[in-house]
């Protein structure tokens, strides 16, 4: 007995295949190549003298003393950086009223967050940078710093900025009229303050790049451990004035980035600046301390939301207040005003209701700079939604299940739009759910929570339904002012021996780029995956594009490598007609040949077209140029964003004595359109997952009230570790969109996007029994208990 | 600080004699000196697992130990066990698996990986869970991890099994 062939039986059919990653087994073997462990002739070292204070103006600096340690080759403070590099602000124009100031590498006179680099010391090793760091002598007056959300906004409050006026970066403003006419009709009404703490990516690899500036040619290489080596080639272009050709971004492996290594960060521009002064390669590599103070962070927000049902129990609308607090200044290029953007747009957007009323407010504080992390505002929107519609369904007497039932967007009511803007293609809010009952067998642990419930035992269970947004077109940034591109380029080549080489704009961060795109352009030349080389993450080597953030890489880059792929199977299929003397339409490529499409009998190999168009042109009937090389470019058109959907569920066991949670277990059911490589998809499903847990449960910057961050290293913060984690189980419906003709989503935040909000529901709906609910993220035991009211 | 000292120890088998400061890591005499950048430095504090090597056949932090004090001593590093081929298995269930993302913990958690399939007995998913409990990934999730040195467990048993029933029959 065999199994029925399938569409995967094909040869050279991998879309839908899971295959594993060719490029890992080199990182299997501690062959792996990132920035950290790159050397380069005459490299010199920086290390930084930081701000001890969270807000002070600089009075003086000596840097004699360290001028004079071993090995040292240069001081810079500010306006010896200012002098090289043109200062940037983090604005974007459809942000209407947003404000923020202009940054340089190092301050000139003040400093904003406790940990700020001040003073560039660059040595010949980083020991040596330093130790004469320890030697720079810094003068500092106090002044008062600004840290709590409130207080920041209140009157006579110290402005960091005074030019700015105040220390509101954003106000925003949503509303569909009507809000309070609609809530004092409504049945019922349930509402909650949320407090979400901030949080930062934790990258295994700290921020790292070494820039090495050739003033004989004017050209820079910046060797730069990011996600979006194209942003960076124009930023170094444009603010060291520097020819863009002459500038060089080259991204290795890269050790984990998840939005954190795309921003602008001042020390990484004053390592490029320090190259430009000294015209030889210079190397900064975060320690795990400065990443703790420097890295952006991401959430900090505070959301009082309620919901409006009628009486029989459909959510008829939304009234929400976010106030986030992001830091002395808005981050660059893509500034600190898109996660609240999100959050106020995101919120509630998996269901019907159409009434919307919310009011972002995004502040200053003296606290290090925020920004795009993994699944940006996602997190809050469906912690703060999930759980009023939890609450909702207490108010209701409703299951949880049931009352999500009634008010997700039906699957047959698309295309629509949400209240707050958003337009949905297609989406499968109810297939999800209903996948996802089956898979956890909702009824049995229903039933075994309340058996367990009588012997002493809280187990809670938690749903949350999410929308996330991938395949971003230029309404995101591009419309803002951004030089940050939605469209991605790609130039694929026969060889002259018959393989396939690709070079892709889109970047390899673990995730499996080079996979996925070798798997399209396998599939659609009939080529073995083995023959086909995809080259990622240099700006000398491939076409410029937008690289990979806001799950772009499968859905954009996939398509682009698609097209790439069609259109030089046209020229070898022409080629072969005319070496052939065969009409093309008649001939396809399949196995490394090219075959007659309607039999597949084998013509000539591929290698052997190659051979001739590359070594004997002058067999070729005259006039035929043969084109074994093709460029091509996508940029999405038609939906602004390619949502995806899904849902998830968290099973968790509450130890009301010591406020510690147990995870049993956690299931996703996700739509991200076509699947191009489910080992590869479900991995990225199960790391979104944890990190959203680690946000869950455990990470969390703390800041004292003088605004330093007093748990700066990794054995005080807490990540997600093995024996905390629980299995998580994952299944797919896939909803392709027709805006493509890959169909793919993207699928590399939804795991975060949801995973709080269903952890938040899940403790919750363990506590139930004692009256008592949580409401701030991260859900620490002390938190826990202090809900229980045993503390 | 500019002070050196003769540093004599054994490499992935090899004979090695350098000097260094006597302040220095053996993380950074390893990466810098060696080149052996497949051991890396996460935390720099013990914690995150990404320097693991072994020392004298026991798993050790390389961040928490200056060069000096592994004089005398025989090093073993990712690249060390991955020529000499005795984790080859486990490499290839983590590749099949995708045990991996971007790779950067990856040669610290085959260490301890190394380290627990080399006790006897088969380990649980708990067991599994624990053991790698000092050593963080970001990308993965650990799932796929556990997976991958379960597999490998299942199989090593399996061939023993196998062994000893041909031992018996035979």
């Amino acid at each position: 007995m065999t199994d029925a062939l399938t569409s995967l039986d094909r040869p050279n059919s991998y879309i839908g295949r899971s295959v594993p990653r060719p490029n890992a087994k080199r990182l299997l073997a501690g062959r792996g190549r990132y920035i950290t462990d790159l050397v380069l002739p005459r490299m010199l070292h920086v290390a930084f003298v930081r701000s001890p204070y969270a807000h002070a103006r600089i009075v003086s600096i000596d840097s004699a003393a360290a001028k004079t340690m071993p090995g040292v080759r240069l001081v810079a403070a500010g306006a010896d950086l200012a002098k090289v590099c043109k200062p940037w602000t983090g604005t974007l124009d459809h942000f209407k009223g947003m404000k923020s100031t202009p940054q340089l590498p190092l301050p000139l006179d003040k400093v904003v967050w406790a940990g700020q680099a001040v003073v560039a010391v660059v040595a010949d090793s980083r020991a040596l940078a330093e130790d004469a760091a320890e030697a720079v002598v810094v003068e500092y007056e106090e002044l008062s710093a600004v840290i709590d959300i409130d207080a920041a906004r209140a009157p006579g409050a110290t402005v960091i900025s005074p030019e700015l006026g105040d220390n509101v970066c954003f106000h925003g403003k949503i509303d569909t009229g009507n809000i309070d006419e609609l809530f004092a009709g409504a049945a019922h009404i349930v509402e909650e303050e949320f407090h979400f703490g901030r949080h930062t990516a934790v990258t295994m690899e700290p921020r790292a790049i070494i820039a090495d500036f050739d003033p004989n040619e004017m050209r820079l290489t910046a060797h730069h451990a990011t996600q979006t080596p194209y942003q960076f080639q124009d930023i170094y272009s444009r603010h060291f004035g520097i020819p863009e050709a002459n500038v060089r971004v080259v991204a290795p492996d890269i050790g984990g980035s998840f939005g954190m290594k795309l921003h602008v960060y001042h020390e990484d521009m004053a390592t490029v600046g320090l190259s430009v002064m000294l015209g030889r390669p210079v190397k900064y590599v975060a320690d795990r301390i400065e990443s703790f103070v420097s890295d952006i962070h991401a959430r900090d927000h505070r959301v009082r939301a309620r919901m409006a049902l009628d009486a029989e129990g459909t959510i008829i609308g939304m009234d929400v207040d976010d106030v986030t607090a992001v830091g002395p200044f808005s981050a660059y290029p893509r500034t600190s005003v898109v996660e609240g953007n999100q959050v106020y747009r995101l919120i509630g957007t998996p269901y019907r209701f159409q009434n919307y009323r919310a009011d972002l407010q995004v502040v200053f504080q003296n606290k290090v700079q925020m920004s795009q992390y993994r699944s940006v505002g996602h997190p809050i929107a469906f912690a703060v939604t999930e759980r009023l519609v939890d609450l909702a369904a207490i108010a209701t007497g409703m299951d949880p299940v049931d009352i999500r039932r009634r008010n997700l967007i039906p699957d047959d009511a698309y295309p629509c739009a949400a209240p707050t803007g958003y337009k949905f293609e297609a989406l499968s809010h109810h297939a999800c759910l209903t996948k996802l009952c089956a898979m956890m067998d909702y009824d049995r642990l229903r039933a075994e929570q309340a058996e367990l419930r009588k012997r002493g035992i809280y187990r809670g269970i938690g749903i949350a339904s999410f929308v996330e947004i991938s395949n971003p077109g230029p309404a995101f940034y591009g419309v803002g002012g951004a030089r940050i591109s939605s469209q991605d380029g790609a130039v694929i080549a026969i060889t002259p021996s018959g393989d396939v080489r690709c070079a892709i704009s889109v970047t390899e961060l673990g995730q499996g780029t080079e996979t996925i795109v070798g798997q399209i352009v396998g599939e659609h030349l009939g080529v073995d995956r083995e023959r086909i080389k995809v080259i990622t993450g240099d700006t000398e080597t491939t076409p410029h594009g937008g690289a990979v953030w806001a799950c772009r890489g499968a859905g954009i880059g996939g398509e682009t490598a698609l097209r790439a792929a069609r259109k030089l199977k046209e020229n070898v299929i022409s080629l072969a007609g005319s070496i052939l003397q065969e009409q093309p339409d008649r001939l396809d490529m399949r196995g490394g040949w090219i075959v007659d499409s309607d039999t597949g009998r084998q013509r000539v190999e591929l290698a052997e077209i190659a051979r001739i168009a590359y070594f004997r042109s002058d067999t070729l009937q005259p006039g035929t140029q043969a084109q074994l090389t093709v460029a091509q470019h996508f940029a999405p058109q038609g939906y602004p964003f390619a949502f995806t959907n899904g849902i998830q569920a968290s099973h968790v066991e509450v130890d009301v004595e010591t406020g510690f949670v147990k995870l049993l277990k956690h299931w996703v059911v996700e739509d991200c359109g076509r699947v191009i490589n489910p080992l590869l998809v479900d991995e990225q499903m199960r790391g979104g997952v944890v990190q959203g847990l680690g946000a869950a449960f455990f990470e969390e910057c703390l800041y004292s009230d003088t605004g330093q961050l007093i748990n700066g290293s990794l054995a005080d913060y807490l990540v997600p570790m093995a024996v905390e984690m629980p299995d998580i189980e994952i299944a797919h419906v896939e909803t392709p969109t027709a805006d493509t003709e890959l169909g793919a989503k993207g699928c590399g935040e939804a795991g975060t996007a949801a995973s709080p909000a269903a952890a938040l529901n899940a403790v919750n709906d363990a506590l139930a029994p004692f009256g008592a609910s949580i409401a701030q993220l991260p859900m620490t035991p002390a938190r826990i208990l202090r809900a229980l009211g045993r503390i | 600080m500019s002070e050196q000292i003769t540093i004599n120890l054994t490499v992935n088998g090899e004979d090695v004699s350098q000097t260094a400061p006597p302040r220095e890591t053996l993380v950074d005499f390893l990466r810098t000196r060696l080149q052996l950048t497949g051991t890396h430095m996460g935390c720099e504090m013990g914690v995150c697992g990404a320097c693991l090597v072994l020392l004298d056949g026991r798993v050790v932090h390389s961040c928490l130990m200056f060069a000096a004090q592994a004089s005398g001593s025989e090093v073993e590093t990712i690249e060390g066990l991955s020529e000499r081929g005795i984790i080859a298995d486990i490499q290839e269930a983590f590749h099949q698996r995708n045990a991996l993302q971007c790779g950067f913990c990856t040669p610290g958690m085959l260490m301890t990986a190394y380290a627990l399939l080399s006790q006897p007995g088969v380990p649980s998913r708990d067991d599994i869970r624990d053991a790698l409990s000092g050593n963080y990934c970001r990308c993965t999730g650990y799932e796929a991890i556990v997976d991958a040195i379960e597999n490998v467990a299942r199989a090593r048993a399996a061939v023993a099994n196998g062994r000893q029933v041909e031992e018996i029959e035979g």
